[in-house]
Protein backbone atom coordinates (compact mmCIF):
# COMPACT_ATOMS: atom_id res chain seq x y z
CA UNK A 1 0.00 0.00 0.00
CA UNK A 2 2.65 2.69 0.91
CA UNK A 3 4.94 1.53 -2.10
CA UNK A 4 1.00 2.05 -4.13
CA UNK A 5 0.81 5.74 -2.89
CA UNK A 6 4.94 6.70 -3.08
CA UNK A 7 4.42 5.61 -6.57
CA UNK A 8 1.25 7.81 -7.37
CA UNK A 9 2.83 10.52 -5.90
CA UNK A 10 5.97 10.34 -7.61
CA UNK A 11 3.79 9.34 -10.89
CA UNK A 12 1.95 12.20 -10.20
CA UNK A 13 5.05 14.51 -9.74
CA UNK A 14 6.87 13.55 -12.76
CA UNK A 15 4.99 11.68 -15.26
CA UNK A 16 2.10 14.04 -17.60
CA UNK A 17 -1.53 13.67 -16.63
CA UNK A 18 -2.59 11.34 -19.06
CA UNK A 19 -0.46 8.98 -19.12
CA UNK A 20 -1.79 8.03 -15.48
CA UNK A 21 -4.77 7.64 -16.97
CA UNK A 22 -3.59 4.53 -17.91
CA UNK A 23 -1.73 3.29 -14.81
CA UNK A 24 -2.17 -0.23 -14.86
CA UNK A 25 -4.14 -1.00 -11.35
CA UNK A 26 -7.03 0.77 -13.45
CA UNK A 27 -9.31 -1.57 -15.62
CA UNK A 28 -11.44 -4.55 -15.19
CA UNK A 29 -10.62 -7.15 -12.25
CA UNK A 30 -12.38 -10.38 -12.19
CA UNK A 31 -16.09 -10.21 -11.52
CA UNK A 32 -16.63 -7.14 -13.39
CA UNK A 33 -19.45 -6.18 -16.13
CA UNK A 34 -17.63 -5.66 -19.10
CA UNK A 35 -18.27 -2.45 -20.74
CA UNK A 36 -20.45 -3.14 -24.35
CA UNK A 37 -18.73 -1.31 -27.42
CA UNK A 38 -19.34 0.08 -31.12
CA UNK A 39 -16.05 0.08 -32.99
CA UNK A 40 -15.29 0.20 -36.73
CA UNK A 41 -14.35 -3.77 -37.86
CA UNK A 42 -11.84 -3.90 -41.09
CA UNK A 43 -14.96 -4.71 -42.77
CA UNK A 44 -16.31 -0.96 -42.23
CA UNK A 45 -19.32 -2.22 -40.21
CA UNK A 46 -19.53 -1.22 -36.64
CA UNK A 47 -19.12 -4.52 -34.17
CA UNK A 48 -20.57 -4.84 -30.48
CA UNK A 49 -20.77 -7.62 -28.28
CA UNK A 50 -24.59 -7.10 -28.64
CA UNK A 51 -24.66 -8.44 -32.11
CA UNK A 52 -23.90 -11.60 -30.53
CA UNK A 53 -27.19 -11.96 -29.11
CA UNK A 54 -26.43 -15.79 -28.71
CA UNK A 55 -23.21 -15.53 -27.64
CA UNK A 56 -22.28 -18.43 -24.58
CA UNK A 57 -19.14 -16.00 -23.81
CA UNK A 58 -16.96 -13.71 -25.72
CA UNK A 59 -13.52 -13.52 -26.00
CA UNK A 60 -12.02 -10.18 -26.91
CA UNK A 61 -8.23 -9.81 -27.63
CA UNK A 62 -6.50 -6.40 -27.65
CA UNK A 63 -3.84 -6.90 -30.47
CA UNK A 64 -2.00 -4.87 -33.16
CA UNK A 65 0.00 -5.32 -36.38
CA UNK A 66 3.33 -4.21 -34.62
CA UNK A 67 3.60 -5.51 -31.67
CA UNK A 68 6.26 -8.76 -32.94
CA UNK A 69 4.98 -10.76 -29.88
CA UNK A 70 1.01 -10.16 -31.02
CA UNK A 71 2.59 -11.09 -34.51
CA UNK A 72 3.37 -15.01 -32.85
CA UNK A 73 -0.01 -15.05 -31.71
CA UNK A 74 -1.53 -14.33 -35.08
CA UNK A 75 -2.11 -18.33 -36.48
CA UNK A 76 -3.32 -19.26 -33.33
CA UNK A 77 -5.78 -16.39 -32.73
CA UNK A 78 -7.06 -17.73 -36.07
CA UNK A 79 -7.30 -21.09 -34.85
CA UNK A 80 -8.82 -20.03 -31.78
CA UNK A 81 -11.50 -18.10 -33.14
CA UNK A 82 -12.00 -20.72 -35.43
CA UNK A 83 -12.91 -23.63 -32.94
CA UNK A 84 -14.87 -21.33 -30.60
CA UNK A 85 -16.94 -19.45 -33.11
CA UNK A 86 -17.94 -22.77 -33.97
CA UNK A 87 -18.75 -23.47 -30.20
CA UNK A 88 -20.94 -20.14 -30.00
CA UNK A 89 -17.95 -18.07 -28.30
CA UNK A 90 -17.09 -15.13 -30.69
CA UNK A 91 -13.91 -13.91 -30.48
CA UNK A 92 -13.16 -9.89 -31.12
CA UNK A 93 -10.00 -8.77 -31.79
CA UNK A 94 -9.50 -4.79 -30.83
CA UNK A 95 -6.21 -3.14 -31.95
CA UNK A 96 -5.86 -0.20 -29.40
CA UNK A 97 -2.73 1.35 -30.90
CA UNK A 98 -2.82 5.01 -31.90
CA UNK A 99 -1.17 5.25 -35.14
CA UNK A 100 -0.28 8.36 -34.50
CA UNK A 101 2.61 6.97 -32.68
CA UNK A 102 2.62 3.39 -34.59
CA UNK A 103 1.71 4.26 -38.56
CA UNK A 104 1.41 0.16 -38.65
CA UNK A 105 -0.67 -0.26 -36.74
CA UNK A 106 -3.45 2.07 -38.97
CA UNK A 107 -6.83 1.18 -40.04
CA UNK A 108 -5.47 0.86 -43.32
CA UNK A 109 -2.97 -1.50 -42.04
CA UNK A 110 -5.07 -3.35 -40.32
CA UNK A 111 -7.48 -3.88 -43.41
CA UNK A 112 -4.46 -5.18 -45.04
CA UNK A 113 -3.00 -7.42 -42.33
CA UNK A 114 -7.09 -8.96 -41.64
CA UNK A 115 -6.89 -10.06 -46.01
CA UNK A 116 -3.41 -10.87 -45.82
CA UNK A 117 -3.68 -12.84 -42.98
CA UNK A 118 -7.29 -14.20 -43.36
CA UNK A 119 -8.71 -13.10 -39.97
CA UNK A 120 -11.36 -15.18 -39.41
CA UNK A 121 -13.07 -12.80 -36.59
CA UNK A 122 -13.82 -8.78 -36.44
CA UNK A 123 -10.57 -6.91 -36.53
CA UNK A 124 -12.05 -3.49 -35.06
CA UNK A 125 -9.93 -0.41 -34.10
CA UNK A 126 -10.15 1.47 -31.05
CA UNK A 127 -10.07 4.91 -32.78
CA UNK A 128 -10.38 6.99 -29.84
CA UNK A 129 -8.89 4.94 -27.18
CA UNK A 130 -11.48 5.20 -25.15
CA UNK A 131 -12.52 1.33 -25.22
CA UNK A 132 -9.04 -0.02 -23.80
CA UNK A 133 -8.32 2.36 -20.58
CA UNK A 134 -11.98 0.83 -19.51
CA UNK A 135 -10.76 -2.51 -19.80
CA UNK A 136 -7.38 -1.74 -18.31
CA UNK A 137 -5.38 -3.62 -21.28
CA UNK A 138 -1.57 -2.48 -20.95
CA UNK A 139 -0.45 -4.23 -23.75
CA UNK A 140 -0.70 -6.18 -26.80
CA UNK A 141 -1.86 -9.21 -26.66
CA UNK A 142 -3.42 -9.06 -23.64
CA UNK A 143 -6.75 -11.22 -23.31
CA UNK A 144 -9.74 -11.12 -21.69
CA UNK A 145 -12.63 -13.88 -21.39
CA UNK A 146 -16.12 -12.81 -20.76
CA UNK A 147 -19.25 -15.02 -19.88
CA UNK A 148 -22.75 -14.14 -21.72
CA UNK A 149 -23.32 -11.74 -18.89
CA UNK A 150 -20.16 -10.02 -20.02
CA UNK A 151 -19.51 -10.60 -16.47
CA UNK A 152 -15.31 -10.51 -16.91
CA UNK A 153 -13.93 -14.19 -15.81
CA UNK A 154 -10.62 -14.52 -17.14
CA UNK A 155 -7.83 -11.39 -17.60
CA UNK A 156 -4.28 -12.20 -19.53
CA UNK A 157 -2.02 -13.96 -21.60
CA UNK A 158 -3.64 -16.21 -24.29
CA UNK A 159 -1.17 -18.97 -23.59
CA UNK A 160 2.02 -20.09 -21.62
CA UNK A 161 3.80 -19.88 -24.70
CA UNK A 162 4.27 -16.86 -26.40
CA UNK A 163 7.46 -17.54 -27.80
CA UNK A 164 6.88 -20.92 -29.28
CA UNK A 165 3.22 -22.17 -30.88
CA UNK A 166 4.88 -25.22 -30.54
CA UNK A 167 5.68 -25.66 -26.53
CA UNK A 168 2.37 -24.19 -25.61
CA UNK A 169 0.90 -26.33 -22.44
CA UNK A 170 -2.10 -24.33 -21.15
CA UNK A 171 -4.22 -22.75 -23.28
CA UNK A 172 -5.29 -20.05 -21.23
CA UNK A 173 -8.41 -19.15 -22.83
CA UNK A 174 -9.95 -22.71 -23.87
CA UNK A 175 -8.54 -23.36 -20.29
CA UNK A 176 -11.37 -20.38 -19.39
CA UNK A 177 -14.03 -21.21 -21.75
CA UNK A 178 -13.91 -24.81 -20.53
CA UNK A 179 -14.82 -23.42 -17.01
CA UNK A 180 -17.52 -21.16 -18.44
CA UNK A 181 -18.57 -24.33 -19.95
CA UNK A 182 -18.60 -26.15 -16.37
CA UNK A 183 -19.90 -23.60 -14.44
CA UNK A 184 -16.96 -23.29 -12.50
CA UNK A 185 -14.33 -20.48 -12.23
CA UNK A 186 -11.21 -20.20 -14.60
CA UNK A 187 -7.85 -21.16 -12.78
CA UNK A 188 -5.81 -19.04 -13.66
CA UNK A 189 -8.37 -16.57 -13.66
CA UNK A 190 -5.53 -14.19 -14.46
CA UNK A 191 -2.08 -14.51 -16.03
CA UNK A 192 1.01 -12.45 -16.94
CA UNK A 193 3.25 -12.24 -20.13
CA UNK A 194 5.72 -9.61 -21.60
CA UNK A 195 3.61 -7.48 -23.90
CA UNK A 196 4.18 -4.25 -26.14
CA UNK A 197 2.85 -1.46 -24.41
CA UNK A 198 -0.28 -0.19 -25.77
CA UNK A 199 0.75 3.17 -27.68
CA UNK A 200 -1.28 6.11 -26.61
CA UNK A 201 -1.57 10.12 -27.35
CA UNK A 202 0.79 12.01 -25.25
CA UNK B 1 46.68 12.43 -41.49
CA UNK B 2 48.31 11.55 -38.32
CA UNK B 3 45.22 12.68 -36.47
CA UNK B 4 43.21 11.19 -38.83
CA UNK B 5 44.76 7.14 -37.94
CA UNK B 6 44.79 8.34 -34.08
CA UNK B 7 41.21 8.88 -34.41
CA UNK B 8 40.81 5.61 -36.36
CA UNK B 9 42.67 4.35 -33.13
CA UNK B 10 40.92 5.94 -31.00
CA UNK B 11 37.62 4.34 -32.86
CA UNK B 12 38.64 0.50 -32.67
CA UNK B 13 40.01 0.66 -29.31
CA UNK B 14 36.56 1.80 -28.36
CA UNK B 15 34.97 -0.88 -30.54
CA UNK B 16 37.30 -3.34 -29.18
CA UNK B 17 36.21 -2.18 -25.49
CA UNK B 18 32.00 -1.96 -26.37
CA UNK B 19 32.62 -5.60 -27.59
CA UNK B 20 33.97 -6.53 -24.45
CA UNK B 21 31.12 -5.73 -22.22
CA UNK B 22 30.09 -9.49 -21.28
CA UNK B 23 26.38 -9.89 -20.81
CA UNK B 24 25.21 -12.55 -18.76
CA UNK B 25 22.85 -14.66 -19.25
CA UNK B 26 20.42 -16.01 -17.30
CA UNK B 27 18.50 -19.09 -18.33
CA UNK B 28 15.81 -19.12 -15.30
CA UNK B 29 14.33 -16.38 -13.03
CA UNK B 30 15.32 -18.21 -10.12
CA UNK B 31 19.03 -17.63 -11.47
CA UNK B 32 18.61 -13.94 -11.82
CA UNK B 33 16.56 -12.69 -8.76
CA UNK B 34 19.69 -11.87 -6.64
CA UNK B 35 20.11 -9.21 -9.17
CA UNK B 36 17.07 -7.49 -7.62
CA UNK B 37 18.45 -7.05 -4.17
CA UNK B 38 20.99 -5.48 -2.20
CA UNK B 39 22.42 -5.05 1.06
CA UNK B 40 24.09 -2.36 0.89
CA UNK B 41 22.60 1.31 -0.30
CA UNK B 42 23.43 1.93 -3.42
CA UNK B 43 20.55 2.52 -5.42
CA UNK B 44 19.39 0.43 -8.34
CA UNK B 45 17.70 1.04 -11.28
CA UNK B 46 16.73 -1.92 -13.17
CA UNK B 47 15.66 -1.16 -17.01
CA UNK B 48 13.27 -4.06 -18.80
CA UNK B 49 13.50 -3.66 -22.37
CA UNK B 50 13.94 -5.92 -25.79
CA UNK B 51 15.77 -5.34 -29.25
CA UNK B 52 12.20 -5.86 -30.15
CA UNK B 53 10.75 -2.69 -28.26
CA UNK B 54 10.44 0.03 -30.31
CA UNK B 55 9.88 2.23 -26.98
CA UNK B 56 11.89 0.29 -25.21
CA UNK B 57 15.14 1.13 -27.43
CA UNK B 58 14.23 5.16 -27.65
CA UNK B 59 14.74 5.40 -24.08
CA UNK B 60 17.52 3.60 -23.33
CA UNK B 61 20.05 6.61 -24.28
CA UNK B 62 18.11 8.47 -21.49
CA UNK B 63 19.23 5.26 -19.13
CA UNK B 64 22.96 5.88 -20.49
CA UNK B 65 23.13 9.68 -19.92
CA UNK B 66 21.16 9.04 -15.95
CA UNK B 67 24.25 6.67 -15.77
CA UNK B 68 26.84 9.71 -16.57
CA UNK B 69 25.07 12.06 -14.25
CA UNK B 70 25.14 9.78 -11.38
CA UNK B 71 28.63 7.77 -11.97
CA UNK B 72 29.85 9.35 -9.01
CA UNK B 73 26.89 8.83 -6.44
CA UNK B 74 25.95 4.88 -5.26
CA UNK B 75 23.81 4.73 -8.17
CA UNK B 76 24.10 1.17 -10.23
CA UNK B 77 22.22 0.54 -13.72
CA UNK B 78 21.49 -2.92 -15.52
CA UNK B 79 19.41 -2.99 -18.35
CA UNK B 80 17.84 -6.34 -18.39
CA UNK B 81 17.23 -7.62 -22.07
CA UNK B 82 13.81 -10.28 -22.49
CA UNK B 83 15.33 -11.23 -26.00
CA UNK B 84 15.74 -14.52 -26.21
CA UNK B 85 18.79 -16.11 -25.91
CA UNK B 86 19.55 -17.25 -29.53
CA UNK B 87 19.23 -13.48 -30.54
CA UNK B 88 21.79 -12.59 -27.91
CA UNK B 89 24.82 -12.95 -31.06
CA UNK B 90 21.92 -11.97 -33.80
CA UNK B 91 20.72 -9.18 -32.59
CA UNK B 92 21.34 -7.94 -28.97
CA UNK B 93 25.48 -7.78 -28.88
CA UNK B 94 24.91 -5.39 -32.39
CA UNK B 95 22.40 -3.48 -31.08
CA UNK B 96 24.62 -2.67 -27.84
CA UNK B 97 27.97 -2.68 -30.26
CA UNK B 98 26.31 0.33 -32.66
CA UNK B 99 24.16 1.81 -30.19
CA UNK B 100 27.44 1.85 -28.01
CA UNK B 101 25.93 1.29 -24.42
CA UNK B 102 28.05 1.40 -21.52
CA UNK B 103 26.07 0.20 -18.85
CA UNK B 104 26.44 -3.23 -17.97
CA UNK B 105 23.67 -5.48 -20.18
CA UNK B 106 22.00 -8.68 -18.74
CA UNK B 107 19.91 -10.72 -21.06
CA UNK B 108 17.22 -12.66 -18.84
CA UNK B 109 15.56 -15.61 -21.08
CA UNK B 110 12.94 -17.14 -18.98
CA UNK B 111 9.36 -17.56 -20.69
CA UNK B 112 7.50 -18.82 -17.86
CA UNK B 113 6.41 -15.23 -17.32
CA UNK B 114 3.17 -16.06 -15.34
CA UNK B 115 5.66 -17.19 -12.82
CA UNK B 116 8.20 -14.39 -12.28
CA UNK B 117 6.51 -11.14 -13.65
CA UNK B 118 4.60 -10.64 -10.11
CA UNK B 119 8.54 -11.57 -8.40
CA UNK B 120 9.56 -8.53 -9.78
CA UNK B 121 6.54 -6.43 -9.24
CA UNK B 122 3.01 -7.19 -8.54
CA UNK B 123 2.25 -3.73 -10.41
CA UNK B 124 3.55 -5.27 -13.39
CA UNK B 125 1.25 -5.80 -16.13
CA UNK B 126 4.03 -7.28 -18.42
CA UNK B 127 4.25 -4.81 -20.90
CA UNK B 128 8.24 -3.24 -21.77
CA UNK B 129 9.50 -1.34 -20.81
CA UNK B 130 9.25 -1.27 -17.57
CA UNK B 131 11.50 0.01 -14.73
CA UNK B 132 12.76 -1.03 -11.46
CA UNK B 133 14.20 1.03 -8.68
CA UNK B 134 15.33 -0.17 -5.51
CA UNK B 135 17.55 0.29 -2.43
CA UNK B 136 17.97 -2.81 0.63
CA UNK B 137 15.50 -0.86 2.08
CA UNK B 138 12.46 1.01 -0.64
CA UNK B 139 11.87 -0.25 -4.04
CA UNK B 140 9.61 1.50 -6.53
CA UNK B 141 8.51 0.06 -9.76
CA UNK B 142 7.00 1.64 -12.89
CA UNK B 143 5.73 0.73 -16.34
CA UNK B 144 5.73 3.57 -18.64
CA UNK B 145 8.34 4.92 -20.73
CA UNK B 146 10.06 8.35 -19.91
CA UNK B 147 10.07 11.02 -22.24
CA UNK B 148 14.12 12.33 -21.65
CA UNK B 149 16.64 11.95 -19.50
CA UNK B 150 15.58 14.63 -16.95
CA UNK B 151 12.31 12.79 -16.64
CA UNK B 152 14.56 9.70 -15.55
CA UNK B 153 17.04 11.43 -13.42
CA UNK B 154 14.37 13.80 -11.72
CA UNK B 155 12.52 10.07 -10.98
CA UNK B 156 15.56 8.65 -9.94
CA UNK B 157 16.17 11.65 -7.36
CA UNK B 158 13.30 11.31 -5.77
CA UNK B 159 13.56 7.97 -4.98
CA UNK B 160 16.92 8.66 -3.33
CA UNK B 161 15.24 11.17 -1.41
CA UNK B 162 11.86 9.11 -0.24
Amino acid sequence: MKQTIILSFLLSCFISLDMLAFNPGDGYQIGDVATDFSLMNVDGNMVSLSDYPDAKAYVVIFTCNTCPWAVKYEDRIIALSKSLSEKGYPLIAINPNDPAMKTGDSFVAMKERAEEKGFNFPYIFDKDQTVFPVYGATKTPHAYVLDKDRVVKYIGAIDDSPRDADAVEINYIENAIQAIENGTLPDPATTKAIGCSIKSRK
Amino acid sequence: MKVFFFAIAVLLTNLKADAQQSISVFETFDEFKHILQTSTDTTYVINFWATWCKPCIAELPYFEQANQTFKSKPVKFILVSLDAMKQLEKKVIPFIQKTNIKSKVILLDDDDYNVWIDKVSTDWSGSIPATLLFTKDKRLFVEQEFIDAIELESFINQFIQS
